[in-house]
């Protein structure tokens, strides 16, 4: 499961990256987009992998914290997941708003002559 | 008594609600959205002035620096969510709202009618800047910085326009880039400290096993990328320029603070993490600070010299002003000493002033159609940029007289303060931070002399690149004087007003500041401070068994 993990990683952060990098708009909020994705699943990754276990302990006497999942990086990464959605979001607008004023898609707003 | 606890958050839900109250209104209500929003600001500027009394205090440990707290949901630290205010938080609080009252009221002098919602995203940016100041857990800073950031994506925005909305695209990828690092950062400590709270951090980075430092050292180093990019240090620069450049007036003052915002981190968790008490890690990315606070100061300086308009020799000043901060970080990390990082806090302060009255003197400067505006287009048709659009200038209000006069002798302020050179605060602040370095035996003497020619040749540099605008404005100028409204001045007025102020108080101003230094340097005081913060519970039962006895 570790070397899925991680390979997903790498590969969603390796497109995204590259996205990133690419002249057109869209290009680069796709990656981001996958940038973002493969953030996300890092910091799941970060409370240890466990599969089919809860992450709220219950109240009072002994817990034994092996038998449960972290419940710090599921929080966090919700957290994430909505700021990046939002601010994705209005980085689409601001895209959207530049494609209308300058005619083109180029993150410059102008095509190489 | 609940309400004086309770002021510790009011720096953060004061603009969250004055924000939201202004959506209330519609736009055509600018008044009373003027108003909410400036009687939030001086609200703001009242609570941080006694928040900074507070941390006046004798000390809870006998160093110096007091410390308040506030345990959201009464958890207990490292638990819950804690915000903490220390002398640097007060004097951030302090420094955001002495800008943001008159950046509110340049507005009032047109700008808030060229967009919508300026005033709500004004307070939100507010409440980012101050929830970053206050906050102790490293997750909520995220939080915080992406309140300000989406607060300021609308705000470099407004006014639209193509160039501000080129230069918002670029800005906001970057910015978003920069998030993503900053939470695989926070994951990475997460995952090999267990903790995201700031100061149960500190405490266990000397006691991590061998084999864990270098996973801990590389998500602090991505976590300080992410800094360093609203820092704007050299190779991660690029994009400031064109940014400030292009934001409207109010809102380019305000970005002058926001990039004393990633410094402000980069100081905090660096001299919480990486300060004597670290152990191994001590002094991590000293070397990278100093080397790439250097580069940015070069960069800056070269900017200033090459740039034809005021607005991005500002936006480089911006640059020469972080450079140099981070800079000292770096040499304060390596045992640089109180001395060299108060005057680095005092130089912070003031040059954030200096930047941020110079921003709001840019428009009432190249008005005039001087000699300015024809270099400037000039230089756009040279590089192929477009014509900065016509903003069209405020047309009510009251105008003054002696435009040239108050003009240039502002403009000669703020020029000597960001020089450096005497009688005014960025003088008092360069010589602080210079001979707190030369004095200090801990760190080799050729870099201190070499920071010294680099301080001064930028200082020199500042001085021709401005020099030669304002000869431009104000000697060359042809044909009548420009017309400025009071309501632009005035804000201008105020900030060199505060500029004065804290040179004629600079022996008090550069003690509050050493003080704050040598809070820092003993990261023990900020750990232990926090950790033992007591519940309200704890409290009440303390003193229950206090008066039964």
């Amino acid at each position: 499961m570790e070397l899925i993990l991680s390979a997903a990683i790498g590969v969603l952060s390796a497109s995204g990256i590259w996205l990133l990098l690419r002249p057109r708009t869209f290009q680069v909020i796709i990656g981001l987009a996958l940038l973002s994705y493969a953030v996300n699943l890092f910091i799941f990754s970060m409370g240890r992998l466990t599969v089919g276990v809860p992450p709220i302990m219950p109240k009072g006497g002994f817990v034994d914290p092996t038998r449960y999942a972290d419940p710090l990086p599921q929080a966090l990464v919700l957290t994430a997941i909505v700021i990046s959605f939002a601010t994705t979001a209005l980085f689409l607008v601001v895209m959207m708003a530049s494609r209308g004023m300058t005619g083109t898609d180029h993150v410059d707003g102008k095509d190489k002559d | 008594m609940i309400a004086a606890q309770h002021l510790v958050i009011a720096p953060v839900i004061i603009p969250f609600i004055a924000g939201a109250l202004t959506l209330l209104y519609d736009e055509r209500q600018r008044r009373a959205k003027l108003g909410v929003s400036l009687v939030s600001t001086v609200l703001l500027l009242v609570v941080s002035i006694e928040l900074m009394s507070r941390t006046k205090g004798a000390g809870l440990t006998g160093q110096g620096g007091e410390i308040a707290f506030y345990l959201l949901g009464d958890w207990t630290a490292p638990f819950g969510i804690t915000l903490v205010l220390d002398r640097l938080a007060a004097m951030m609080l302090m420094l955001v709202a002495l800008l943001a009252i008159p950046a509110l009221i340049y507005s009032a002098a047109g700008w808030h009618k060229q967009g919508q919602h300026f005033h709500a995203l004004f307070q939100f940016l507010l409440m980012g800047l101050n929830g970053a100041f206050l906050t102790g857990d490293l997750f909520n800073l995220f939080v915080f910085f992406e309140v300000l950031l989406a607060a300021s994506y609308g705000l470099v925005l407004h006014g639209s326009g193509q160039v501000r909305v080129r230069n918002g695209l670029h800005y906001i990828a970057i910015n978003l880039a920069a998030s993503l690092l900053f939470l695989i950062g926070v994951s990475m400590i997460y995952g090999v400290t267990g903790t995201l709270n700031m100061a149960h951090l500190s405490k266990l980075v000397a006691l991590l096993p061998e084999s864990e430092l270098p996973l801990f050292r590389t998500g602090a180093a991505l976590l300080g990328l992410a800094f360093l990019v609203k820092a704007g240090i050299w190779p991660l620069s690029f994009w400031l320029p064109g940014t400030y450049m292009a934001a409207s007036a109010p809102a380019a003052a305000m970005f002058a603070m926001m990039t004393k915002v990633g410094i402000y981190v980069i100081l905090r968790l660096s001299m919480l993490t990486f300060g004597v008490a670290a152990g191994p890690s001590a002094g991590f990315g000293a070397e990278v600070l100093v080397a790439a606070g250097i580069a940015t100061v070069i960069f800056g300086v070269l900017g200033t010299l090459a740039s034809q308009g005021l607005g991005r020799m500002t936006a480089y000043q911006v640059l020469v002003s972080s450079g140099t901060l981070l800079t000292v970080i770096g040499l304060a990390l390596m045992g640089g000493g109180e001395k060299m990082l108060g005057g680095a806090l005092f130089y912070l302060v003031s040059s954030t002033l200096a930047t941020g009255a110079l921003f709001l003197l840019i428009e009432p400067m190249s008005r005039g159609e001087g000699g300015i505006a024809a270099i400037l287009a000039l230089t756009a048709d040279a590089y192929g940029l477009d014509q900065p659009e016509d903003d069209g200038a405020p047309e009510m209000g009251l105008a003054i007289p002696a435009t040239l006069t108050v003009l240039g002798l502002s403009f000669a302020a703020c020029l000597l303060v960001l020089a450096g050179l005497p009688p005014l605060s960025g003088f008092i602040g360069k010589v602080a931070i210079l001979s707190g370095l030369l004095h200090n035996p801990a760190l080799p003497p050729m870099l201190g002399w070499g920071f010294l020619a680099l301080l001064v040749f930028a200082g020199f540099a500042t001085l021709i690149g401005l020099v030669r605008i304002g000869i431009q404005t104000f000697w060359a100028a042809e044909g009548p004087p420009p017309k400025v409204l009071a309501l632009e001045f005035a804000p201008v007025l105020m900030l060199i007003a505060m500029i004065c102020l804290m040179t004629l108080k600079g022996q008090d101003t550069l003690r509050y500041m050493e003080d704050t230094a040598q809070s820092l340097l003993n990261p023990a005081i900020y750990a232990n401070g926090v950790l033992t913060a007591p519940s309200v519970e704890e409290e009440a039962a303390r003193q229950e068994e206090g008066t039964a006895q």
